[in-house]
């Protein structure tokens, strides 16, 4: 009885197995449909409310703080949860550093800085009409709920001020919002909604990040496992999960390491790692491969072997950006020039008299580093020394003894920017405004960096030049199905490996200690050549042919 | 005494000799392949190989301490300084002037001295080199946090692969004392049907013809 039982156990077991990996040979893409199911956006899915029936919503509405007026209607505490965001305050003081960080304050090296220029960069603040410092962050009708929550796809945002003629020009002739329309719209964030600002950082589409363009709007399963139409098609907020209208996931803190994997039921709703959905072994062991990669988790953030390469997709991503060469004009007037065809086909500007000139790459392999989740800034307080051939705007700290750090993708930004070469340190750039001093209209450097760093008490020594600057950017979207992650060899080979220029570890096939290797094969060569001497010298021995006996 | 053809490797012996063969062949392969001298394989293909082969490799080495101790015929790889010169002497200028080995295999000791010492060293030294580092390199993930850590792992891998080179050129000296005296082929021989030809005692003769017949031709 027993006997048989182990038999159909057995049968069963053989059965299950079977069927679970005959399962996986399609995973885990699903036959594409015509009309892709809803986006996954997380813990709150579904809903228990049909907008387009709410009174509220009907309108008319003349602005979009008047939508915003209707939604807190009903989302009683949605304004005070907001306003603690960073999306609201642009502003984040880190816990470790003490150093005030935020859009708000800090210089990047794309259009340096929003400070100052904010009737232009707020357009992509979540609220309504910040042009100066007047602007009031206590005021919960001046949140746009919109710009996050609407689906028409027909809202768009304005500069909050005027500008110069020269820039205005962009933004004229747009069609009207119907706002009851766009409002009856909403729904969980979709992917289109966060990558309005999100896929457009740096002033155009993948500039800054990289691994966030207008590709993952609608991208395939092949550009990325999580977020493919034919996939998984998740929302931005099925892993950056928001309790409270704050979301997880930071790049002034990154979670380096995760240790704590998925939690139970429930938990772990608060990061944005991988671990929290895949464990901390994530892959099956049933291979020695599968053991050893398991190991690696403790060394190699997921991103390094499952994001072989940054901007896929077809579009482009801004590597090298100078701004010494902006400013050039055609009779007086500004202009750009197309020079760079990326992946879909369109055309990127290789130089604008408003920026300089760009350098773009797309598919290319990130550079590698040791990471502990700490960025450290340089922000308009930092003094350097003047004569410094470069400066990192977010150095990155992180080694293999820190049980924190592990091996992180990166794309590395290199810019040449102004800066104040009396006092040694970066420099706020008055661009966007309808005065004189506005670098987009009159193309003067010198007067745009004196009112930037006037308008907010800053030391000036009027003398700027030109400094190298480098940021670095965790690559962590875009992540490959696992056919397409990097192999062992690609790191492990003592040519071109991925992790070549990481230092602090002893990595099998791609290290070696040369001493040993020369000794080594010299014993081996040493070996055969006595043979071959022993061996010439019995057979040309006057007993050739003799036969000794046994040895 | 008598020289007679005797069964002096077991059936386990041989097949111990040769799966050892095979494995450290393929040891070698796949790990010059690991350190970066040739690509015949992935880097993934040549650590599943190599593991698999060392963990292999290891089963069957507790397998033959197991029979060595057994068997009492650990006692073959016994050390033994009386006839060493001969036997280098012989290696070194004998060979050259046809003269005969100097070595008579015994019953109870199969090996020449400078046999014994060889394998011996093999056995306590460098094999023990090789898969201690290796499983510590194998489990490096295990102790990965301890303090100075990536050291150690640096020690351990010019440790095993210092023992490596030495295995190699042990195996190429090893094969090249096959064609020494007999044919290549009769060196072999006795390692696949397990007879060879051995000096034996009338007592030991007698032993053998009486209570293991098919051990004596």
């Amino acid at each position: 009885m027993r006997a048989s039982i182990a038999i159909v156990a057995g049968f069963l077991l053989t059965a299950l197995f079977s069927l679970s990996s005959g399962a996986r040979d399609t995973w885990p893409t699903p036959p594409a449909a015509d009309i892709p199911p809803p986006q996954v956006s997380g813990p709150l899915q579904g809903g228990t409310a049909d907008h387009t029936k709410f009174d509220q919503l009907k309108g008319p509405f003349s602005s979009g703080p008047e939508v915003t007026v209707a939604c807190l209607g009903c989302h009683t505490e949605t304004g005070d949860h907001f306003m603690r965001n960073i999306h609201w305050t642009w502003s984040y003081t880190n816990e470790e550093t003490g150093q005030q960080l935020g859009k708000r304050y800090l210089i990047n090296n794309f259009c340096t800085n929003s400070r100052g220029n904010e009737g232009m960069c707020a357009q992509c603040h979540a609220g309504y009409g910040w042009k100066d410092e007047s602007f009031d962050f206590t005021d919960e009708t001046n949140i746009d709920c919109l710009v996050c929550h609407e689906t028409t796809g027909t809202y768009y945002k304005t500069p909050n001020s005027a500008g110069n003629a020269a820039c205005s020009v962009m933004f004229e002739g747009k069609p009207p919002i119907d706002l009851a329309a766009v409002a009856q719209s909403v729904t969980l964030p979709q992917r289109a909604n966060c990558g309005a600002c999100h896929f457009n950082g740096g002033g155009g589409d993948n500039v800054k990040h990289g691994d966030l363009s207008s590709a993952l709007k609608s991208p395939p399963r092949t550009l990325d496992v999580h977020m493919g139409v034919d996939g998984l098609n998740f929302a931005c907020t099925a892993c950056h999960i928001t309790n409270r209208h704050v979301w997880a996931g930071s790049r002034y803190q990154v979670v380096s390491k995760d240790t704590e994997g998925t939690g139970k039921p429930g938990q772990r709703t608060d990061v944005a790692t991988c671990e929290s959905c895949h464990g901390l072994s994530p892959h099956p062991v049933d291979s020695l491969a599968g053991f050893k990669l398991n190991d690696h988790v403790q060394s190699i953030a997921c991103q390094t072997c499952h994001i072989p390469e940054i901007a896929r997709g077809g579009v482009a991503t801004v590597v090298d950006w100078d701004w010494r060469t902006a400013g050039k004009t055609k009779d007086g007037e500004g202009y750009h020039e197309e020079g760079y065809i990326q992946g879909n086909g369109n055309h990127r500007y290789t130089y604008k008299s408003i920026k300089g000139n760009f350098t773009y790459d797309e598919e290319f392999p990130p550079a590698y580093g040791w990471f502990d989740g700490q960025m450290l800034y340089t922000t308009i307080d930092t003094q350097f020394d003047p004569q410094a051939e470069s400066i990192e705007i977010n150095g990155f700290t992180g080694s293999r003894e820190d049980p924190k750090s592990r091996i992180w993708p990166f794309k590395r930004m290199h810019t040449w920017q102004p800066y104040d070469k009396g006092n040694g340190t970066l420099v706020y750039t008055h661009l966007w405004g309808e005065d004189d001093a506005a670098y987009w209209g009159n193309y003067d450097m010198g007067k745009s960096i004196a009112k930037g760093m006037a308008d907010f008490g800053l030391p000036y020594s009027g003398e700027f030049g030109f400094i190298q600057t480098i940021s670095w950017w965790p690559i962590t979207h875009m992540v490959a199905p696992k056919e397409q992650a990097l192999g062992c060899g690609d790191c492990h080979t003592p040519q071109d490996s991925r992790l070549q220029f990481v230092e602090g570890v002893y990595m099998p096939g791609r290290d070696h200690n040369r001493w040993l290797d020369i000794i080594g094969t010299l014993l081996v060569a040493g070996t055969l050549g006595g043979i071959l001497i022993h061996g010439l010298v019995r057979f040309f021995s006057p007993s050739h042919g003799s036969k000794g006996e046994h040895h | 005494m008598a020289t007679r053809r005797v069964k002096i490797f077991s059936l386990f012996e041989r097949f111990w000799h040769w799966s050892q063969m095979l494995l450290i062949v393929a040891l070698l392969i796949t790990g010059f392949g690991l350190h970066g001298f040739h690509d015949l394989f992935t880097f993934e293909e040549a650590v599943t190989l190599h593991t698999s082969a060392a963990l292999a490799l290891l089963l069957l080495w507790i397998f033959s301490v197991f029979w060595l101790f057994t068997t009492r015929t650990w006692r073959h790889f016994i050390p033994s300084a009386s006839g060493m010169w001969g036997v280098l002497r012989f290696y070194s200028y004998g060979i050259f002037k046809g003269e005969r080995h100097p070595y008579r295999k015994a019953y109870w000791r199969k090996h020449n001295p400078l046999q014994a010492l060889a394998y011996l060293m093999l056995k306590i030294v460098l094999f023990p080199a090789i898969w201690i580092t290796g499983l510590a390199y194998l489990f490096y993930f295990a102790w990965r946090d301890v303090p100075h850590a990536t050291q150690w792992l640096n020690g351990v891998a010019v440790v095993h692969t210092a023992a490596a080179f030495m295995i190699l050129a042990f195996v190429l000296i090893h094969v090249y004392m096959l064609t020494i005296g007999h044919s290549f082929r009769e060196h072999v021989m006795p390692m696949i049907n397990g007879f060879d030809e051995v000096d034996l005692t009338p007592e030991e003769e007698a032993y053998l013809s009486k209570d293991q017949p098919g051990d004596i031709r």
